[in-house]
């Protein structure tokens, strides 16, 4: 008797549940079926969009028409890049923090925490003036700098957290075991930081490849990711369903699948430990 | 001895990052605070009268000029566009805020229920988030919103009514609607965390003695969420206050200023109508107005980093 209440309860939610999923998965899922469709076909009703014939040709054209793999690598390259950057000096930092805590540690990291809540467009003028008369206006080194700047906080933060809960004792254990500080970075702490760090790196690289202020605001044809690229679609003239949908597919996708890995890691790492 | 060594040691490595991030804060927010004082202005003097005008000193070379006092925050704040930005933010803030902290939740508690293909629903609802602004912006404008040749157009028309022009009719709203797809999932996703780490032995007591539902909603979850509530308010808030390309592609700030933000109209007088002294007046205010948000949750990270 209970079982067969759950069981219907289960099927209501069950039913709630994907009605709501579907609903809000619907635009993500409807461009990925207008990607597939022929211009004509893409601005007709649903029903006859759905029954139209499958065609690749927008994505044939999108490329063809603007050098799409010019934007895609600009997006990779800023993200990726103002990743391993970003790692690069948030590494010892956290990693100071966390095994060698000092009476200044909590307040350094509060401070670094609280550039984050900096609005961009507070500083975007002195940014502006600064890149256009040091030449990184439109080039991909200048967004590296802005985002590795503008994600580090959360990188030093995660990596803080991830560091702080490897215990300590296993250092301990390794010294008196006559590891040298080397050795203790590279055979002991290392491994038990990698997966702290591949999160990290997926959740910042979700960010970056999605900012869409500075990459907007400082970029014109040449250094443009996908963000400004896309944008270049909002002209009326440059209005094609088929041909944005496709570009759109090409630009959410890789971000859909990693982002998919990282939920958990979303939390922790947008919320700053705030909620666990 | 050793500590005195490794501490020196510690500081060497933490220094980069703090000096990067002192550089990165200390220079640009100089400067806007300098340039909001100055009257400086990029347009060729020859270029834009009406611009200068507004100043009563005429033409003037472009670059740093005489300090102005507070001429451009008064001109920045008496502006009528001002006025309708800041009113503009808070709806759009308020408005946002609202949908996805009580959907959130009602999302949240569904999550948390037994149900077939969760790991599917769950994936279905959170993609949004990670969606790139300017492509959920686009995505709905046209292929959804746009009368003719959107989805909610051929319904309409399926269903014989008239095509509602979203962006024409009620372009806020229909930017508030964009901006809480992108964020629901980030308020789902976290009170879901918090929901979870809910004591159920205290639920299920609840309910052997006898408390429909709603009381141990109101009574027991309610509470326990308050916190993450509270930190998702604050952090929507922190980046709600910055939206700018979903205006971008979408309105560029218009009809008129009817969707210019804060943000956005920070945009237009500096970048568009070059007039850097108002534009970094106006990121003066900008910055102030984060910040209020920013020390109340600074104290909250700070808390939890004690306990």
């Amino acid at each position: 008797m209970a079982r067969a209440v759950t069981n219907r309860r289960k099927a209501i939610n069950t039913t709630i549940g994907w009605t709501i999923g579907l609903l809000m998965f619907f635009p993500i899922l409807w461009i990925l079926i207008l990607s597939f469709k022929s211009e004509v076909d893409a601005i007709r009703g649903p029903l006859e969009v759905l029954s139209a014939d499958w065609t690749l040709e927008s994505y044939a054209a999108v490329q063809a028409r603007s050098d799409y793999f010019k934007h895609f690598l600009n997006s990779v390259t800023i993200a990726v890049g103002s990743t391993f950057l970003g790692l690069l000096v948030a590494i010892p930092a956290a990693w100071a923090m966390a095994f060698v805590p000092g009476k200044q540690t909590k307040n350094v990291l509060m401070w670094m925490l609280s550039t984050k809540m900096l609005p961009p467009v507070g500083v975007l003028i002195p940014i502006y003036l600064i890149f256009r008369d040091v030449g990184l206006l439109d080039t991909r080194l200048g967004l590296v700098i802005v985002l590795m700047l503008i994600n580090l906080p959360i990188i030093i933060w995660m990596l803080y957290t991830y560091f702080r809960e490897i215990p300590g004792e296993i250092l301990e254990a390794a010294r008196m075991d006559g590891a040298s500080l080397r050795d203790e970075v590279l055979y002991v702490l290392t491994p038990m930081a990698i997966p702290g760090m591949a999160s990290t790196v997926l959740l910042n690289i979700i960010l970056a490849w999605n900012e869409a202020f500075w990459t907007l605001n400082l970029t014109a044809a040449k250094a443009a990711p996908l963000t400004a690229f896309i944008a270049s679609y909002s002209s009326p003239e440059g209005l094609f369903y088929a041909k944005l949908s496709a570009a759109s597919v090409m630009a959410i996708a890789p971000i859909l699948i990693m982002g998919w890995f990282s939920q958990k890691q979303l939390v922790r790492g947008l919320t700053f430990g705030a909620v666990k | 001895m050793a500590t005195q060594h490794s501490r020196a040691a510690a500081r060497m490595m933490i220094s980069p990052a703090v000096i990067l991030l002192l550089l990165w804060m200390l220079v640009p927010l100089g400067l806007t605070l300098y340039f909001s004082f100055l009257r400086f202005n990029l347009i060729m003097p020859t270029g834009n009268e009406m611009v200068l005008g507004l100043f009563g000193q005429g033409l003037r070379m472009p670059g740093p000029e005489d300090l102005t006092g507070w001429d451009n925050f008064y001109w920045f704040v008496t502006d009528p566009s001002f006025q309708a930005a800041i009113f503009n933010t808070l709806k759009l803030v308020g408005g946002v805020l609202l949908i996805t902290v009580v959907g959130g939740i009602f999302l949240a508690l569904l999550l948390d229920q037994p149900m077939w293909g969760q790991g599917i629903v769950r994936i279905f609802m959170i993609a949004p988030f990670f969606v790139m602004p300017t492509v959920s912006g686009l995505v709905w404008k046209n292929m959804f919103m746009n009368p003719v040749n959107g989805v909610f157009g051929h319904i309409a028309d399926a269903l014989g009514m008239e095509p509602y022009d979203f962006f024409s009719q009620s372009p806020l709203l229909s930017i508030i609607w964009i901006v809480s797809w992108q964020w629901l999932p980030f308020a789902t996703l976290i009170l879901l965390t918090a929901l979870q780490s809910l004591d159920q032995e205290q639920l299920e007591a609840a309910e052997m003695d006898g408390a429909s539902w709603w009381s141990r909603f109101w009574f027991i979850m309610l509470p326990h969420l308050a916190r993450a509530i509270t930190v998702v308010i604050l952090i929507q808030t922190i980046f709600l206050l910055s939206i700018f390309a979903e205006i971008l592609v979408t309105t560029n700030g218009g009809p008129g200023v009817a969707t210019t933000n804060l943000t956005y109209l920070i945009y237009v007088s500096s970048l568009l109508q070059y007039d850097v002294g108002m534009g970094s007046a106006g990121g003066v205010i900008a910055i102030i107005l984060a910040n209020i948000v920013a020390i109340f949750l600074m104290r909250m990270i700070g808390k939890n980093l004690d306990a």
